[in-house]
């Protein structure tokens, strides 16, 4: 078999392997779209009294719930990679894993394979009863849309396998960063309100994550009308720097793990 | 058990040709090939620890070598190294002819691996997890690969159940059908019956020696069992405190300590300080 294919084939493997924990676990595939779910809920409500109170708001239907959803697509993509990857750990697996053929990066490829697929669930299922509940739909905003999902999935791989670094390094006890370190994100991010709005020591801070640039552009199609061309290649450019340096991140950690005898006894 | 093959030094000589199970078809004849495994001057600190101390050895292509040593000697760590899942302070390894440090890809896909200390992911039925293995390593005809190890794991009525509701003994057999996947031409196995009753350690011993016997493929067996080790192995390495402190056939072992089991001749060696 040429090596191409036979790559492909560990990372369909790998694929594989992830689509048989979520098929057999009805609870997990709810999961996925429970909080989605519940925070479009909660934001479009609060949409619906915020229109009624702001003209800001008022000038773009639905802008928090869109806001809401961009940033579970950004949240998803990073759970669906770390906590997948976790899994392993759980199961005391890397010992097989990385004494198969299965090279790192094809584990990681598998995981981000696996991330889209978590996400398009979660997120997709949000954005099917935003329309029924507030006949409000994400999908108006068109190749925008793809634009912006393409870019918050990016930064939630990379940061995903900055958090899949450290647990890898200092073991499950780092486990719990899966779920906090996107939320030290959220307030500089500017997912609901414009980044102008952030003291302007911290706005530098805020442009060097992709995501404002999202979240900015976001804004400009649902108030202005207007796609941000300069905003969306800005988050292509900070995202590939972001990407490339998770990247390195797992496979520096992947060697370090092999260094101190990480994986034959990680879990335990 | 077989007759004496190949673990070095001593080199010289040709070794005879292995005791067959009966029935069994005979093993290659793979003289000229390179050594199977071959390790020089490995060595594993951990800090002011030396785990394995500089610990050298050849095993031939169609022999079984036993790794012996009490709990702590280095077994593991040094079946963790040769693998490549941890790297040496120093030294080499060649497994199948390929330097592991440089290479491992290249020869992972002839490599069987099995340990108490992995598992295999719980929440996936048996089917799934050998599908799984057997597309990570490319296995032509999968399903009939799947249903010849069934067969002769007897694993028939595991196969839909999922990996964490089986029993120890289970999941070892599980265990020794994902490290034969593959076919593998070297086998690295860690404890392979340590949870098996003595009726289905015996029934999988015996698989072992048709598979080595038939495919003339290299093993190395890390155990405490000496049943096993007098059963399976050619040649024995006896590490203790990370030194290989004795090494020789079962026979010549028996031999030079005048002592009639396997077993005696471990605890003599674990015992006797002056010989570390």
């Amino acid at each position: 078999m040429r090596p191409g294919l036979a790559s492909a084939g560990r990372v369909y493997a790998m694929v594989l392997r992830y689509s048989y924990l979520l098929r057999g676990s009805w609870p997990r595939v709810l999961e996925l779209a429970y909080w989605p779910t519940v925070q479009m809920i909660l934001w479009g409500l609060i949409n619906q009294f915020m229109a009624a109170q702001s003209a800001w708001v008022a000038q773009a239907a639905g802008l928090f719930i869109a806001a809401i959803l961009l940033w579970d697509v950004l949240f998803r993509a990073q759970l669906g990679v770390s906590v997948v990857f976790f899994e392993e750990m759980y199961s005391r697996n890397l010992g097989h894993l990385f004494t198969s053929p299965l090279r790192p990066s094809e584990l990681v490829l598998s995981l981000l394979v696996i991330s889209l697929l978590r996400t398009l669930i979660g997120v997709g299922v949000a954005s099917v009863l935003a329309i029924v509940l507030y006949q409000y739909s994400v999908f108006s905003m068109g190749l925008a849309l793809l634009a912006f999902f393409s870019n918050l999935l990016v930064m939630g791989w990379a940061v995903g396998l900055v958090v899949v670094a450290f647990v890898l390094r200092y073991g499950l006890g780092a486990e719990n960063l899966a779920w906090a370190i996107i939320f030290a994100v959220a307030p500089v991010t500017g997912v609901y309100y414009p980044i102008s709005n952030l003291p302007e020591w911290l706005q530098p801070v805020a442009w060097a994550l992709p995501s404002s640039s999202v979240f900015e552009g976001m804004r400009a199609v649902l108030i202005d009308g207007v796609f941000r061309v300069d905003l969306f290649w800005q988050a292509v450019a900070l995202n590939a720097v972001y990407l490339a340096a998770g990247w390195g991140l797992f496979l520096h950690a992947f060697q370090v793990a092999r260094d101190r005898d990480l994986l034959l006894h990680v879990g335990e | 058990m077989r007759s004496p093959a190949a673990v070095e030094p001593p080199a010289a000589v040709e070794p005879p040709p292995p005791a067959r199970a009966a029935g069994a078809a005979p093993r290659p004849r793979r003289a000229e090939a390179e050594d199977a495994i071959r390790v020089e001057g490995l060595t594993r600190r951990f800090g002011a620890f030396t785990a394995v101390d500089g610990v050298s050895f050849r095993v031939r292509p169609g022999s079984v070598c036993a790794l012996l040593g009490g709990n702590g000697a280095g077994k593991t760590t040094t079946i963790s190294m040769l693998l490549g899942l941890l790297l040496p302070t120093s030294g080499s390894v060649r497994l199948l002819g390929v330097d592991m440090l440089a290479d491992r890809y290249r020869v992972l896909p002839r490599i069987g691996f099995s340990s108490p200390y992995v598992d295999l992911p719980q929440r996936l039925t048996v089917t799934q997890n050998l599908e799984v293995y057997a597309r990570l390593f490319g296995v032509p005809d999968r399903r009939r690969r799947l249903a010849e190890l069934a067969a002769d794991l007897d694993l028939g009525e595991l196969l839909g159940r999922t990996y964490g509701s089986l029993s120890a003994g289970q999941r070892t057999r599980v265990a020794i059908a994902k490290a034969l996947l593959n076919r593998p031409e070297l086998l690295l196995l860690d404890e392979p019956t340590a949870s098996l009753d003595p009726d289905s350690a015996d029934r999988l011993r015996g698989y072992l020696v048709d598979y080595l016997s038939a495919s003339g493929a290299t093993a190395l067996l890390a155990s405490h069992n000496m049943v096993e080790v007098e059963r399976l192995c050619d040649q024995v390495l006896v590490m203790k405190q990370g030194r290989i402190v004795e090494r020789g056939s079962p026979a010549e072992l028996l031999g030079r300590y005048g002592l009639g089991t396997m077993e005696q001749v471990f605890l003599d060696i674990a015992r006797r300080e002056d010989r570390t």
